[in-house]
């Protein structure tokens, strides 16, 4: 389903990734050290070769990354919640007295007791993905959950001090 | 007063006209590593312009250009990189040893220069140079390309090897008796194991003593503790040059990056003088008795560095046009193959070798980059398309006007 991505380091220089397409055509990225970017074409007939090279500076390099990749984010989204039918997606508030708040998530053992998982949370503006069990949150932080009906609502339950 | 002035006037005239050669040079797409050769065996003595007031300065400045040269070479590398490299290209690195330092060693002893004018003629066709190959790869716009990583390990291992192979040499050249010299090539071993290893674990620990947000503060003390290790490791037989390595081995995040940034102007001047002050020690009527065997040698080691680099690329699984480009990238030397006949003329190995360095780097360092291209000929004869042909008059640096991207920095630009 993925496509594969190969991975060079360039000692001194940077790493450059690159991805052989379904019809046999290499594409890639090598990104300098100093952070600046080039996109690299491969030749047809010789994929070890780079055929043209084209240097991005970042906002170049920003801009072509979401020609390519918003779309597909958004249509990732929506197969997402018409595949799978009766799983949920809500936000649930840290309130400022709320037992959690300056605890890590760990300690919330909500995927254990409810099998709803927070995937993420919003933090003034800025969205933390995937957040591990040592993740501390802070009273006003915005959790984003996943799962049941029954579930959502148990880790609202757990957020209230309801379960325990 | 009067000398000094001489001084002003002898080093202000010899940088102008580097800086004349290099830019003539560039627009041919010559690396400026020649032209300053050149321009030192035209200076001083038994040249057109002799000189009397600068050759002091040259002389220490040169000293300095060596331990900038490999002190910013260190900075390109992380211990963690090196130890990765080592692990991955070793048979490569072998190879290439191999191949490469046998026909110097071969020739060195014919000629009758003794097993360490041996040694020393061995390193200097054996280590490709960086500077010229990273140059050349970017220029040809190869960074991309599936072998470069491994001409660019090739390189990292000789590098690598160098810290290993000048304490070597050093404590040859010292002469000393095999009891008194297996005694000091031990200490210079342990020290770069120990400094190594010490890269390796305290690597953060050594960035945090020289880190400053200013950039002189960073400047002084990266300069600073540079030399003192330098000067440190040749008291040791290290050799100053494996001691800068270290350093800039050591340095690494942010301090490795800046640090590069503000040496790297200073490098410039300095390896300029180093080139120089090589050419000037070498009196222009040497070179032609030597010519013969140079070429000779220059024939034999492009061709073993072409297997090396087949080789290489083969162990990786690239395709055999790709392996041809690998084997042609390697065939430039320089500066490591200069600093080494420096070292072992200043120690009193027969000057021919001097003259024979010489001539041979500037064969390899001028033919190089040239045959390099040979392997982009058959692209060029092929018919155009679509995607190559909007661009196949671009020249190698030309970019879009307006766009605002820096240029790709190989690891020793300007060398």
């Amino acid at each position: 389903m993925s496509a594969r991505v190969e991975q060079r380091a360039l000692p001194g220089i940077g790493v450059c990734q690159d991805v052989v397409t379904r019809k046999g055509r290499r594409i890639g990225v090598l990104t300098h050290r100093d952070g600046h970017r080039e996109l690299v074409v491969y030749d047809v007939d010789d994929p070890d070769a780079a055929s043209d090279t084209i240097p991005l500076n970042s906002d170049e390099a920003n801009a072509l990354a979401e020609l390519l990749g918003a779309p597909q984010l958004v249509r990732h989204l929506a197969e997402l919640q018409q595949q799978v039918v009766g799983v949920l997606t809500e936000q649930l508030p840290i309130l400022d007295g709320s037992r959690f708040a300056g605890r890590a998530l760990g300690d919330t053992q909500a995927r254990t007791r409810t099998g709803a998982s927070i995937v993420a949370v919003l933090r003034q503006g800025e969205v933390i993905a995937s957040p591990g069990p040592s993740f501390v949150f802070n009273p006003g932080d915005m959790m984003v959950v996943v799962g049941t009906r029954e579930g959502i609502d148990g880790v609202a339950g757990i957020l209230r001090g309801e379960e325990d | 007063m009067h000398s000094s002035a001489t001084l002003l006037i002898e080093v202000g005239g010899i940088l102008l006209a580097l800086a004349l050669l290099g830019r003539a040079g560039r627009r041919v797409g010559l690396s400026p590593i020649p032209l300053y050769l050149l321009a030192g065996l035209a200076f001083g003595h038994g040249g057109l312009v002799p000189l009397s007031a600068s050759e002091g300065f040259i002389e220490v400045g040169a000293e300095i250009g060596v331990v900038l040269l490999l002190v910013t070479l260190g900075l390109e590398y992380s211990a963690s990189e090196l130890v990765t490299n080592v692990r991955a290209a070793a048979p490569a690195g072998l190879v290439d040893a191999l191949l490469n330092a046998i026909p110097g060693a071969v020739l060195a002893l014919v000629l009758g220069w003794g097993p360490v004018g041996a040694v020393a003629l061995a390193g200097v066709t054996w280590v490709s140079s960086s500077g010229v190959i990273a140059k050349t790869l970017a220029d040809l716009g190869r960074l991309g390309n599936r072998e470069t990583p491994t001409v660019l390990s090739v390189l990292v291992i000789e590098d690598l090897a160098m810290a290993l192979y000048l304490p070597i040499l050093t404590a040859l050249l010292a002469g000393l008796g095999f009891a008194k010299g297996s005694v000091v090539l031990g200490i210079a071993l342990a020290t770069v194991a120990i400094v190594l290893v010490l890269a390796l674990r305290f690597g953060n620990w050594i960035t945090k003593l020289v880190s400053a947000d200013d950039a002189e503060a960073l400047l002084l003390g990266v300069l600073g503790l540079t030399l003192l290790v330098a000067g440190i490791a040749s008291e040791l037989q290290v050799s100053a040059a494996v001691g800068a390595f270290l350093v800039g081995i050591a340095l690494s995040g942010e301090v490795a990056h800046s640090a590069t940034a503000l040496l790297s102007p200073l490098r410039d001047l300095f390896a300029a003088v180093f080139f120089v002050f090589f050419g000037l020690s070498t009196a222009p009527e040497t070179i032609p008795p030597v010519l013969l065997p140079a070429l000779g040698l220059a024939a034999v080691t492009m061709g073993t560095k072409v297997l090396t680099g087949m080789y290489a690329a083969k162990r990786a699984g690239i395709g055999s046009k790709g392996r041809l480009r690998a084997g042609l990238a390697l065939m430039p030397r320089g500066e490591f193959s200069i600093v080494i006949a420096g070292l072992a003329v200043a120690a009193g190995v027969d000057a021919q070798l001097g003259a024979l360095a010489t001539a041979y780097v500037l064969i390899t360092v001028v033919t190089g980059p040239l045959l390099a291209r040979l392997s982009d000929l058959d692209r060029s004869k092929r018919p155009k398309r679509p995607t190559t042909g909007l661009f196949a008059k671009r020249q190698p640096d030309a970019r879009p006007a307006g766009s605002t991207a820096p240029t790709p920095t190989p690891a020793t630009e300007g060398i």
